[in-house]
């Protein structure tokens, strides 16, 4: 009983931290046709923000509940300027090239930022721990879990609500599912793309900095935590069929919990649990789980 | 006339050879440095090893070392340090390895934290017979799998880390009939994990392993793995774990109320007990890869050295810090050692000659060059368990372990000695 329970919270946990990450990445895939291989520095830059700011305010002695508005706004600040000035200064010049040089492009953007961030923070690690022991902890079936986590969970069911509210129940949603369709299309119908990409760009930043400012209570924050979690991104959305953000939940889910699985019955599998499973599922589909195959246009 | 022309070549060569190979007077001593200054190993490793090196370098060149390192410089010439980032990996440490000695002209390296560049690099080393000093990596199979000559190593193994571990907990834990283990899925995690197992079934028979995790690297995430030791509670929880890991994996644990049933014991430890002191447990068993730091044995040298690192970096000196200290301080004895005349650099056979067996102090006790041929140097091993009082960590239930007591004797394999049930070791 304790090994299912603990089986299904971790995973369930680890998801949530996984699709926080890759939702952002498979949104700017979807929109953009880029794989943002800087989605890590944003998730790090986020991180950093967050944990500096939480530091400073606890140093002055703040009333510590409103120190989780602090990381959403510390989120916000960093994706918007990040997000800004990628895509103003880099991105916008290199549209429509093909999508291998754009790997390309935002793997220099990666190492820019890897070494802004160095200049920036330095190497000495960030600690704002306050935050993730603030809430506590809850016992179930003999166990503890942090509070913090179960939030987590809540925070990671909303942004996948808001999402897929706002791409299939709003105007703009639809009109963002226009340009992933048939970009071309929408533009000759009036859509002005240009805008929709640097929208779209700016959320996901928002979205891989969020994920890092949320993350950064638990963790020692660390140069290059954003190149350690792009690779499981990058996997979480293998799985689920780049671009498609329902997807990116359920390849989420499906490594989480398999990676909790493996854990607690088989530990020497953990490493290869992830790529095994994103080995099986490539196996039978290779465009992922929620993808649809389509023709290539030439 | 063609066979005159090459002998003559050939006589050129070597009475060029001859000259080059013998002491010379010099301006400078150039030290290659090599040590993470970018990656995850940087902050809790590489830097402070640099910053050691940097507080050292301007002291001997000052002059104002304390006694017996008070001769400016090496042998009376100036240091002049030439850094190189150890990020990169050991293929890319082979190449800057050559730059150092081609390009740079370094009189001597030292360097390496990762036990794979160390392994890689001696190779490269004995081949263009340049004096190398290991710094700081903890792998036994560097002086176990070959024999070098102008490759040295001033701190112990990581085998003593485990061994000392496992005595510690044997003769300190009442009631210990079982352990757990999280490290990281790599060589260092594993091997610390198979000296401590392997140790603990020599000194303390009948104690289970309840579970044994290995995360990948900079993994940062433990959730599952704290689950899976709370589900199979253990009286002691063995990690190796280092920087953002270890602080991760601390704040995870205590968060859920890990470390309040069962003992954490981080062999090291100490390299995050002064900017992590607020978090680290209460009772946690802590080592420091060597009389290090907070166990450093009190001397002259010691308090000069925690003084000036104090006002130079406003922290304490941790481990690696006192492993680049008595690296260069090393390398410093040997060469002085070996030169005739102040003011020369002595040849690099000279300086390997002199640094075989070579004992001397330094901030963290006494060094001997005794392993690995007179290549490997073995310390004493200390443990001790955190409390805090008034907000300071201190370390409480301090335990000393001879060299002779933690580390092979020489020419024996650490794992060979561990299944011998630690043969020919003297506990004090």
């Amino acid at each position: 009983m304790n090994l299912a329970l603990a089986v299904l919270v971790d995973g369930v946990v680890y998801s949530s931290w996984l699709f926080l990450i890759a939702a952002g990445l498979t949104l700017i895939y979807g929109v953009m046709k880029i794989l943002n291989m800087a989605h890590g520095s944003f998730y790090a830059i986020g991180a950093y923000s967050g944990a500096s700011l939480i530091g400073v305010y606890f140093a002055g002695g703040n009333p510590p509940w409103a120190s989780y508005l602090l990381l959403v706004g510390a989120a916000l600040v960093a994706g918007l300027i990040v997000g800004l000035l990628i895509e103003r200064g880099f991105l916008r010049f290199m549209y429509g090239r093909d999508e291998v040089v754009m790997i390309l492009v935002t793997y220099g953007i990666l190492l820019i930022l890897e070494d802004a961030i160095k200049l920036l923070w330095g190497v000495d690690p960030y600690f704002a721990y306050q935050p993730y022991t603030l809430l506590g902890r809850t016992k179930i079936g003999g166990l503890s879990f942090a509070n913090y986590d179960f939030m987590l969970i809540c925070v990671t069911a909303l942004v996948a609500l808001v999402l897929w509210w706002s791409l299939n129940r709003t105007r703009s949603g639809k009109i963002l599912q226009s340009v992933i369709h048939d970009r071309e299309m929408a533009g000759a119908l009036g859509v002005n793309v240009t805008k929709i990409f640097t929208i779209t760009f700016v959320i996901g930043a928002f979205l891989g900095a969020f994920a890092g400012a949320l993350t950064a209570p638990g963790i020692s924050v660390v140069p290059g935590i954003g190149i350690e979690v792009i690779i499981l991104a990058f996997a979480v959305v293998v799985i689920g069929g780049l671009g498609s953000v329902g997807g990116a939940f359920v390849g989420a889910l499906i490594v989480g919990l398999s990676r909790a699985l493996s854990v607690h019955l088989y530990p020497d599998g953990e490493l290869f649990v992830i790529y095994g499973v994103m080995g099986l599922v490539l196996a039978f589909r290779p465009q992922g789980l929620f993808a649809i195959a389509g023709a290539r246009k030439i | 006339m063609l066979k005159t022309i090459s002998k003559m070549a050939v006589y050129g060569a070597v009475a060029f050879g001859a000259l080059t190979a013998t002491a010379q007077a010099a301006d400078e001593y150039k030290l290659g440095l090599v040590t993470f200054l970018s990656g995850g190993a940087a902050g809790p490793f590489g830097v402070p090893a640099k910053n050691g090196a940097d507080l050292l370098v301007d002291a001997l060149n000052a002059g104002t070392v304390p006694a017996p390192y008070n001769k400016v410089g090496i042998n009376g010439v100036k240091i002049n340090p030439v850094y190189v980032d150890e990020a990169g990996g050991a293929t890319k440490q082979v190449s800057e390895y050559r730059n150092l000695v081609e390009r740079q002209g370094v009189n001597a390296v030292v360097g390496y934290i990762s036990s794979g560049d160390c392994l890689a690099v001696p190779g490269v080393a004995e081949e263009m017979k340049k004096v190398t000093v290991l710094f700081d990596c903890g792998t036994p199979r560097v002086f176990e799998e070959a024999d070098y000559k102008f490759v040295f190593r001033t701190a112990a193994t990581a085998t003593m880390d485990n061994v000392g571990a496992a005595r510690y907990i044997a003769e300190k834990v009442g009631g210990l009939a079982s352990v757990s283990g999280i490290n990281q899925n790599y060589s260092f995690g594993h091997d610390s994990w198979n000296d401590f197992t392997t140790s603990l079934e020599q000194i303390k028979k009948g104690v289970d392993v309840s579970t044994k995790q290995f995360p990948k690297i900079y993994a940062g995430q433990y959730g599952a793995e704290v689950s899976a030791l709370m589900v199979n509670p253990a009286e002691v929880v063995h990690s190796s774990f280092w920087g953002g890991d270890m602080e991760a994996f601390l704040l995870q644990g205590a968060a859920r109320g890990l470390f309040e049933d069962q003992k954490v014991l981080l062999t090291c430890g100490e390299s995050a007990l002064y900017k992590f002191a607020d978090n680290f447990p209460e009772g946690a068993i802590v080592g420091a890869r060597g009389p290090n730091g907070v166990f450093a044995p009190k001397s002259e040298l010691n308090d000069w050295f925690v003084k000036e690192y104090e006002a130079r970096y406003g922290t304490k000196p941790t481990y690696p810090v006192y492993h680049m200290v008595q690296a260069i301080m090393g390398l410093k004895l040997a060469t002085e050692k070996a030169a005739a005349n102040a003011g020369e650099i002595p040849t690099d056979e000279a300086v390997a000659g002199a640094f075989e067996y070579l004992e001397f102090d330094s901030p963290a006790g006494k060094i001997a060059m005794t392993n690995g041929n007179g290549h490997q140097a073995v310390q004493e091993m200390v443990f001790g368990q955190v409390s805090k009082e008034n907000g300071e960590v201190v370390m409480k239930d301090v335990v000393r372990y001879a060299p002779s007591c933690v580390n092979p004797p020489n020419g024996v394999k650490a794992a060979d000695w561990i299944a011998s049930g630690f043969e020919g070791a003297v506990c004090n």
